[in-house]
């Protein structure tokens, strides 16, 4: 088996003359990692510390009849009690959410899914705030769930959403995008055309650690400080502004180490909330970490959505047209993170890899009895569900043409020419060339030999899948003026110091949640200004230490505060120019740059390092005019457009024919992130995304019986891959700069998982292709690997 | 009740409610938050810690059941400012992302080197098959194991750039440090 592993290093490393910028590099977070020292939520301790818990409701939907606190107050180690009703005096009892929507930060009225949040105990301990819930009574008067999203818009469906006056159904919103009449036209005229539900089920982020928060009111200077687990500090500064009514400039929120994000930290839950006001009732910090159980019945979920697919084609396989319309299932209230204009997030890419001559999606979003959300785990804000239809269909599609599906995928590519390349439903694709990917993945899995493998096992009655899919992705949202989050514009500041000595540190308004900033920044940096990265210290999460910006999700860090933090780095640059011209005693446009110095051109004796110039702007030395006596900047960077990472990735599963159990034996994946800066890192963040498309495709759902009742909520019921189920992952790379990003970069922090699944779930359909099997919903669990086999759409009940 | 055990060499005593689980004695009284939790049924990981060199889910363990044992947390892998090579391995080989699930990792992994100091691939992912990474994929984490196994003597001071950069200069065994450092950048 071939294993590529890419050990490019930097031609600079090691070389005390030519410091190093890109490259393979160490991290600098992770010695205190493997000491034990980082510093997550649960680890934080401040003086006189209170513990929270929070009572969830053990049904889907049902009235609040009463709820007595007594026994819980008079519990020797409780301090406070509280309830829906005493958040409805501080008019807090009710938040909004990242999509228009409103949700309950403690029940008032109604229980809208099971695990909802009740009432909230603090408490001198864990233990105790736990005990003390066990000692609150609550009535509720049960009413018949909607669990299925099909029936949400039915006439006799109970109305959910009762509190929002006048609203007498369950839809949230219809969205429609690209042209229907075009589509159509095409779709009428083609010589083949076929159609299928896909279905990519609820699932969730869950992140190794849970969410949680300590808040620290200050009641003498009215300061808030709020430590939480959050992907973005900053706008949730601001929110917090918004709904409890502290002035923003007294509010400061902290996010320390984080364990793992993946879209689950982007909200703000209930429980942050609830530790803010149980910090102020009791005038002491008050922590609140949820258990596992909380954060995967209650935080945000990923996905659910109903794809109705249909794809246009020529009969000798020119794709023409694709067509789809969604049931998308959003909980209880809209409270998905995505921009304000775009309901369905980044759906409306659908349109794939290929050159089509009309598209046209439509999605409704509906309300259920299930825990809220939508956009999170690794999506780029449901690019995921849209690769994943394309992928499949491309491959229902092959069946029916009887093709090869690589072949029918190079037959449709957007070819390099075309970029930017404009599709169907508005975005511009930045940069590619795909078919240069997709040919090094088949040759890395050595595509044709696989077949004939294939072929050989299948005249033996051995059940062996290869599956293909290619996704381009679209992140790094902004530009502000097309993408904002309530109302904020999606741009990202940074702030660049450098010290009198010569060593720097970097401001970021992004957040770090084991992506390894504190690295790959440092090195943007050091590329920039010729100082090693380990003079450059990256100071995150913090919102009175950095500057304003939207955050970590989105894979938008590099592509936004990349960008950032390359630009501020430049304008010191120009700015260690005018100072080394003066030091120099010649002038700017005399002086030429190389890694880490200006000298005079013609003379490469005569030149100043960053070191000498960061001391003489610092000095007594006299600065040119306009120049001010430190070499600091700062940005704020607003991307022209998207960019539009994409790979080709190859699975070859082995399908037990006697149990349907699927072996995930290879798996080939080359990605195209446009420029690289540590190797390491973007190979470590594939191999993640990777293992997030196994337990997708073959482990991962959130179901729910017919009374509500969430049938994922622990990590018995709710299966993630181990080191056993995962293969050895062999990766590749193409490298198509962004042409409109300030390094070229295109972000890869959720390419993986949006494009594994698919390639996965197409090797197993692959598999099963002598039963006749077309297409199966995932997660491809044994019992429905062996339902798909014997013609049956679900495994019996 | 009152209980008394070795934690990473050092004799401890306190007085604790018998409920009490390892995971929040060793966090919550010692305040070693190197260990950590992430989950409720027993199936994460995260919270793993040695028990008289075995690893053990510290969240599934009373810690009045520890009491006489021999307790090692990842607060006890590195000897000062000299590295366990499997600290050193999940460094050199990216076996780590958010940091989460690592302490619990690298114990199961120095246990596994201990009985067998040249597992093969297969037998590094048995062992750690009854852990979760949600960052890394387990293939680095593999590769980390096996930079361990081909390096058993301990890098000394490697990791310790901080504190290396300050003590420069004040004593002789700070020198190596600062070498050895280097080299470990080198290397990458
Ligand atoms: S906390 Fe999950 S196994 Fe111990
Ligand atoms: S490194 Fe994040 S869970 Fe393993």
């Amino acid at each position: 088996m071939t294993v590529i592993n890419e050990r490019e290093s930097n031609p600079a490393a090691g070389d005390p003359d030519r410091p190093i910028g890109y490259g393979r590099i160490q991290r600098k977070e992770d010695p205190r990692f493997v000491r034990g020292k980082g510093n997550y939520i649960d680890d934080l301790v401040l003086p006189g510390m209170l513990h929270g818990a929070i009572l969830r409701a053990p049904v889907a939907h049902a009235r609040l009849v009463s709820i007595d606190t007594t026994n819980a107050l008079s519990h020797p180690k409780v301090l406070a009690v509280i309830t829906g009703k005493d958040l409805e005096g501080l008019k807090l009892a009710w938040a909004p959410t990242l999509s228009a929507d409103v949700q309950a930060v403690l029940v008032t009225d109604k229980v809208r899914f099971q695990g909802q949040e009740v009432a909230f105990v603090v408490a001198e301990d864990r233990y105790a705030a736990r005990d003390a819930l066990e000692l609150i009574d609550v009535e509720y008067d049960v009413l018949p769930p909607l669990v299925d999203a099909r029936k949400a818009l039915d006439a006799d469906a109970p109305v959910i959403r009762d509190e929002i006056p006048g609203r007498t159904d369950n839809k949230i919103f219809d969205w429609e995008i690209g042209s229907a009449a075009e589509t159509d036209a095409v779709f009428a005229s083609a010589d083949v055309v076929v159609s299928q539900e896909v279905v990519y089920p609820r699932v969730h982020p869950a992140p190794m650690e849970t969410c949680g928060a300590v808040a620290d009111f200050d009641p003498v200077d009215g300061k808030l400080t709020l430590y939480e687990t959050t992907q973005a500090p900053h706008a949730h500064r601001t929110l917090f502004a918004i709904v409890a009514g502290i002035p923003e400039h007294k509010i400061r929120i902290v996010s320390p180490d984080i364990g793992g994000g993946f879209g689950n930290k982007v909200g703000i839950y209930p429980g942050y909330i609830l530790a803010v006001v149980g910090s102020i009732v009791t005038g002491r910090p008050v922590k609140w970490v949820e258990d596992r159980s909380e954060n995967l019945m209650s935080t945000s979920f990923a996905r659910d959505y109903i794809m109705q697919g249909e794809i246009a084609a020529t009969k000798d396989g020119k794709i023409l047209a694709l067509r789809t319309n969604v049931l998308a299932d959003h909980g209880a209230f809209n409270a998905t993170a995505q921009p304000t204009k775009n309901p369905a997030g980044f759906f409306s890419i659908f349109t794939g890899s290929y050159d089509l001559q009309a598209a046209y999606c439509k999605v409704t979003g509906v309300y259920t009895n299930k825990a809220p959300g939508g956009v999170a785990y690794a999506c780029s804000f449901r690019v995921t569900e849209a690769v994943y239809l394309v992928e499949r269909m491309v491959d229902v599609l092959a069946r029916k043409l009887e093709m090869d599906p690589a072949e029918l995928r190079l037959k449709n590519f957007i070819k390099p020419e075309q970029f930017p390349y404009a599709n169907k439903t508005g975005w511009v694709y930045d940069s590619g060339n795909y078919e240069a990917a997709m040919r090094l993945s088949m040759e890395l899995a050595g595509y044709e030999d696989l077949r004939r493998e294939q072929q050989e096992k299948r005249a033996k009655g051995e059940l062996m899948g290869i599956g293909v899919a290619f996704f381009t992705e679209v992140v790094g949202a902004g530009p502000r003026k097309h993408f904002n989050i309530v109302g904020l514009g999606m741009a990202d500041g940074a702030e660049l110091r450098v010290h009198p000595t010569g060593k720097a540190v970097v401001r970021l308004s992004v957040q770090s949640q084991g992506q390894g900033h504190e690295t790959t920044f440092a090195q943007i940096v050091a590329e920039e200004l010729g100082i090693p990265p380990e003079n450059i210290d990256v100071v995150h999460g913090d919102t009175d230490q950095t500057p304003f910006g939207l955050g970590t999700y989105g894979s938008r860090s590099t592509p936004v505060s990349g960008g950032a933090v390359a630009l501020v780095a430049r304008k010191v640059r120009e700015k260690a120019k005018l100072i080394a011209a003066a030091m120099l005693e010649t002038r700017p446009e005399d002086l030429e740059w190389e890694k880490g110095r200006w000298f005079v051109k013609g003379d490469p004796t005569a030149g100043k390092t960053i070191e000498d110039i960061a001391m003489a702007a610092h000095g007594t030395l006299t600065l040119p005019e306009g120049v001010d006596g430190n070499l600091d900047a700062e940005v704020t960077y607003d991307p022209p457009n998207l960019t539009f990472p994409f790979g080709a990735y190859i699975c070859v599963v082995d399908v037990d024919p006697g149990t349907g159990h699927v072996k995930v034996r290879r798996f080939i994946a080359v990605d195209d992130c446009g420029t690289r800066i540590n190797p390491m890192i973007i190979e470590g963040q594939v191999h993640g995304g990777l293992t997030d498309g196994v337990g997708m495709a073959l482990m991962e759902i959130i179901e729910f019986d017919a009374d509500g009742n969430n049938l994922g909520g622990s990590f018995m019921d709710y299966l993630i891959p181990t080191a056993m189920e995962v293969p050895d992952w062999e990766t590749g790379f193409t490298v198509t700069p962004s042409p409109h990003h300030p390094i070229g970069a295109k972000g890869i922090g959720e390419s993986a998982t949006v494009g594994s699944p698919p390639a996965i779930v197409n090797a197993v359909v692959d598999a099963l292709a002598p039963f006749g099997v077309v297409h199966m919903d995932m997660p491809c669990t044994p019992a429905r690997v062996w339902a798909a086999m014997q013609g049956r759409a679900r495994p019996p009940v | 009740m009152q209980i008394s055990m070795t934690v990473n060499g050092n004799e401890v005593s306190s007085e604790i409610e018998p409920r009490v689980l390892l995971v929040h004695y060793i966090r919550e009284v010692l305040g070693l938050t190197g260990t950590h939790w992430g989950c409720d049924t027993s199936n994460c990981g995260t919270c793993v810690v040695l028990m008289d060199g075995q690893p053990v889910k510290s969240c599934t363990v009373l810690a009045a059941m520890a009491a006489g044992h021999d307790i090692r947390t990842v607060e006890g892998l590195a000897t000062g400012a000299t590295l366990d090579p499997v600290q050193q391995g999940f460094m050199e080989e990216h076996g780590l992302q958010c940091g989460f699930c690592t302490p619990g990792m690298m114990l199961t992994a120095r246990a596994l080197l201990d009985k067998n100091p040249h597992p093969d691939a297969g037998e590094i992912r048995q062992a750690i098959s009854g852990q979760i990474c949600r960052c890394t994929g387990y293939a680095t984490i593999v590769r980390s194991v096996q930079w361990a196994a081909a390096h058993p003597a301990a890098v000394a001071g490697a990791g310790l750039e901080g504190a290396a950069e300050v003590l420069d200069g004040t004593d002789t065994v700070v020198e190596d440090v600062a070498t050895e450092t280097d080299d470990a950048e080198v290397k990458a």
